[in-house]
């Protein structure tokens, strides 16, 4: 595969340098620790919102139903830290000690087969990646294979969405059911509720965030980076040249999913807690809100888009307790309606001429070839 | 509203002027022996809590947006009228109550967060909040963690019990074997057909009352269903009660089904004035969505009807309409939620300190001789010694009494042989 000469273009450098130090050094510096764990959460869906990029923004995929592979990573996460904290020793007053406080008030007596593995943190770790890759491809395949594809696909991934949400409320014995899984406490011994441990698994969680945005930026610049965009374009001429539309198509989605269920199982790890209530389809949707206010077109973009409608969340909520959510609803409305790219189609538009300019009046201005030409072109839907 | 919404907002700013004022306790705590009733804020808080020498800072946490709001409004109204009561009088220990409302936004995750919040950012000395079990569930582990005071207002399925909340609602047996026992006797039960709603409290609900009908009235559950919540449709289950012909429907449904379940009761022709239905999840505020022509004559099993006739529930009805309107409707929970704040104050100056150890220790006694449902007391794991009392259903959307037991009973929120 051939990768461009530079990882990234000059305005990517920036938009990188900035998250970086916005991340590593400015938040955790100036933020408290209860904040800094906020913004923790934030960045789990950051994770999801890069995986749409690659496959929303660049594949023309559009899933409305990445909960489904946030709340699978998510709870195979919380399954072993929920097993972790149901030792018999803490569990002593159920009927059965040893398993979980859900199983144990739905009168079920032994750990089922299927929790078995989760003892084992190797397991789990595998289990995050593999379980909704596995169901990714599973789907992808029904689907993609068939030619199905567009509002179609979206409407099928949101009646997954509806369908695992049903399925983990119902079985509530094996599950957790509406209550979720609650009161996870340690991890290997390590318990992850005090200061400390926070301040610790934020920076492991940006350091993974790094390695995501690595990830899909590499993709984006191979040579399956710009099939990605022929499909989106033009999938007729891109299937008649040969390539096997499908799969690539099968490949971006199951990237997608991985990537939400990493989120997913950070979010199980920095907020103690995992629930339905990410699986469904308004979460689903919200998610492809972060993307869409960041920029779909932009990795950096979507990240941003998940800290500031997150945070935008948190402090009209505190602020108009009653009132909040019009706020909100009014934020989306404008951001679409003016810039539709979102926050980093503003900073195409008008921040980075400038930066240009001041570039260009230093020194005349070079003939390094951009890709934006072609990755910022106009969206097929 | 615009008056305590800003606080959260300032909170990091405002705590650390006060911590400043708190600084100079030399010069104010001079002038302010001579008066004598205020204790020093140095001697009552000693873990650092918001309380100045004028003011005391409490959080209320409930869900004024998505599905559960319609419910929870009226506990937040509750908890708001307690406040402001106890503050004409004087508030606690000489510092009048401030409060700040957070939204849980029917979100349990949100909970969660909105407490840390509470808790670590505001340093509030009590939270009275939470509605649903799930969102309980999610804010326990916080109040463990960081030491905080929760006061819960529901009736709940029991199978818990901390150091960090007091529990004003029911547990399940105080709340259903007592009704179980007066309709056997009254109506000569035997055969029992549950149906409730998918989620932890109607099924560990029904699970007690199952055993208490087997084991006990020595009697027979002919039928066990339960629909997901918000599900509105029932006739299935209807088909099979005119089948099974039970002598007494056991309902545990919550929230908007109950509305599709009790219209299509009457339209498949059961008529709740001959066939018995005892009903654990219908207050006087979900007969504001049901219709009282749909449900009159049904049996609900609670400690508070709006209807109750004594002197301390004649006084709060009229104040509570007074400040939200003559249209409102007070429900169980809502009357068990204005609670919280009362036996809080209690507790602090039992204790004489906000601090939440001490506070914790201090509860089990903590008697409240003002509350609208009569006289109740917070027994050794913090729930609520009260009586539990059979209403029906009257048009208007009414409960009049039928029964209520003679003594307090006893929260038990582990039950031997229930479990």
């Amino acid at each position: 595969m051939v990768v461009n000469s530079r990882f990234f273009n000059r305005s990517e450098l920036i938009g990188f340098i900035v998250l970086a130090a916005v991340l590593f050094v400015i938040l955790p510096l100036s933020l408290d620790v209860f904040r800094l764990n906020l913004v923790a959460k934030y960045l789990t869906y950051a994770f999801v919102a890069i995986g749409l990029v690659l496959c929303w923004g660049y594949g023309g995929i559009l899933s409305l139903g990445q909960g489904v592979f946030f709340g699978l990573g998510g709870y195979c996460m919380a399954m072993f830290l929920k097993l972790e904290a149901s030792s018999v020793e803490n569990t002593k007053i159920q009927s059965t000690p040893g398993i979980p406080d859900f199983m144990d008030w739905n009168q079920i007596t032994s750990l089922p087969l299927f929790w078995q593995p989760f003892h084992s943190l190797s397991f789990t770790i595998l289990a995050i990646i593999l379980v909704p890759g596995l169901f990714a491809l599973i789907i992808g395949t029904a689907m993609f294979k068939r030619r199905v594809g567009g509002t179609y696909f979206a409407i099928i991934t949101q009646a997954v969405a509806a369908i695992l949400t049903i399925l983990i409320v119902g079985q509530q014995g094996y599950t957790g059911g509406i209550n979720g899984m609650t009161d996870l406490r340690t991890l290997k011994g390590w318990d992850i509720r005090p200061d400390h441990a926070k301040v610790i698994l934020y920076f492991v969680e940006v350091v993974l965030l790094f390695a995501c945005i690595g990830i899909a930026q590499f993709i984006r610049l191979t040579k399956l980076g710009r099939i990605l965009v022929a499909m989106r374009e033009q999938e007729d001429r891109v299937r008649f040249s040969g390539y096997s539309v499908a799969n690539f198509k099968i490949f971006a989605f199951c990237m997608a999913a991985i990537f939400a269920a990493i989120g997913g199982a950070m979010f199980a790890l920095n907020v103690g807690f995992m629930s339905p209530s990410f699986v469904g389809i308004v979460p689903s949707i919200e998610m492809v809100i972060y993307t869409a206010v960041g920029g779909r077109m932009s990795i950096f973009g979507a990240v941003w888009g998940s800290i500031l409608v997150n945070f935008a969340k948190t402090s009209l909520s505190e602020s108009f307790p009653q009132l909040w959510l019009f706020g909100l609803g009014a934020l989306f409305i404008a951001v679409v309606l003016a810039f539709p790219n979102g926050l980093s189609g503003i900073w195409a538009d008008y921040v980075q001429p400038r930066i240009d300019r001041l570039f260009a009046s230093r020194k005349p201005k070079s003939a390094a070839w951009t890709d934006d030409s072609v990755a910022d072109g106009a969206p097929a839907e | 509203m615009s008056d305590e919404t800003n606080k959260g907002l300032l909170s990091p700013l405002r705590r650390k002027l006060l911590m400043g004022m708190a600084a100079v306790p030399a010069i104010t705590m001079l002038p302010r022996a001579s008066f004598a009733q205020t204790p020093a804020t140095s001697a009552v808080n000693t873990t650092g809590l918001a309380v100045t020498d004028t003011e005391v800072t409490v959080g209320i946490l409930h869900s004024a947006t998505g599905t559960m709001a319609i419910s929870e409004t009226g506990s937040i109204e509750a908890e708001k009228l307690a406040i402001e009561q106890i503050n004409a009088m004087g508030g606690v220990l000489g510092r009048k109550i401030k409060f700040i409302q957070e939204d849980g936004a029917s979100d349990w995750p949100t909970f969660a967060e909105k407490a840390k919040k509470l808790l670590v950012n505001d340093k509030v000395a009590a939270i009275m909040g939470c509605w649903t079990s799930a969102s309980r569930k999610a804010v326990l582990p916080v109040m463990e963690q960081y030491n905080g005071m929760l006061y819960y207002p529901t009736f709940y399925e029991g199978l818990e019990q901390s150091k960090n909340v007091i529990y004003t609602g029911q547990e399940a047996t105080q709340q259903i074997l007592a009704g179980l026992n007066w309709i056997a006797k009254e109506k000569g039960a035997k055969s029992f057909f549950f149906i409730g709603s998918d989620y932890i409290w109607p099924r560990t609900s029904n699970k007690i009352a199952r055993k208490h009908v087997e084991n006990v009235l020595k009697g027979k559950v002919v039928g066990e269903e339960y629909y997901p919540l918000g599900n509105t449709q029932f006739n299935s289950v209807i088909n099979k009660i005119k089948l099974t012909k039970p002598d007494v429907i056991f309902t545990d449904v919550v929230g908007g089904s109950n509305v599709a379940f009790y219209k299509q009761l009457k339209a498949a022709g059961i008529d709740l004035s001959k066939q018995a239905l005892l009903t654990i999840s219908v207050t006087e505020d979900e007969i504001d969505g049901i219709g009282g022509e749909n449900i009159a004559g049904a049996y609900a099993c609670m400690k508070y009807f709006q209807s109750l006739d004594n002197p301390n529930n004649k006084t709060f009805v009229p104040a509570f309409k007074k400040l939200w309107g003559e249209k409102t409707v007070i429900g169980d929970v809502t009357q068990a939620a204005y609670l919280g704040p009362w036996l809080w104050k209690l507790t602090v100056e039992k204790a004489g300190s906000f601090d939440v150890d001490k506070i914790a220790a201090a509860s089990p006694g903590v008697e409240f001789k003002g509350a609208p449902e009569g006289y109740v007391r917070i027994h050794e794991n913090h729930h609520l010694w009260s009586k539990t009392r059979v209403g029906r259903a009257k048009l208007d959307g009414q409960f009049e009494l039928i029964y209520e037991t003679a003594d307090l009973v006893e929260p038990d929120p582990f039950p031997k042989g229930y479990q």
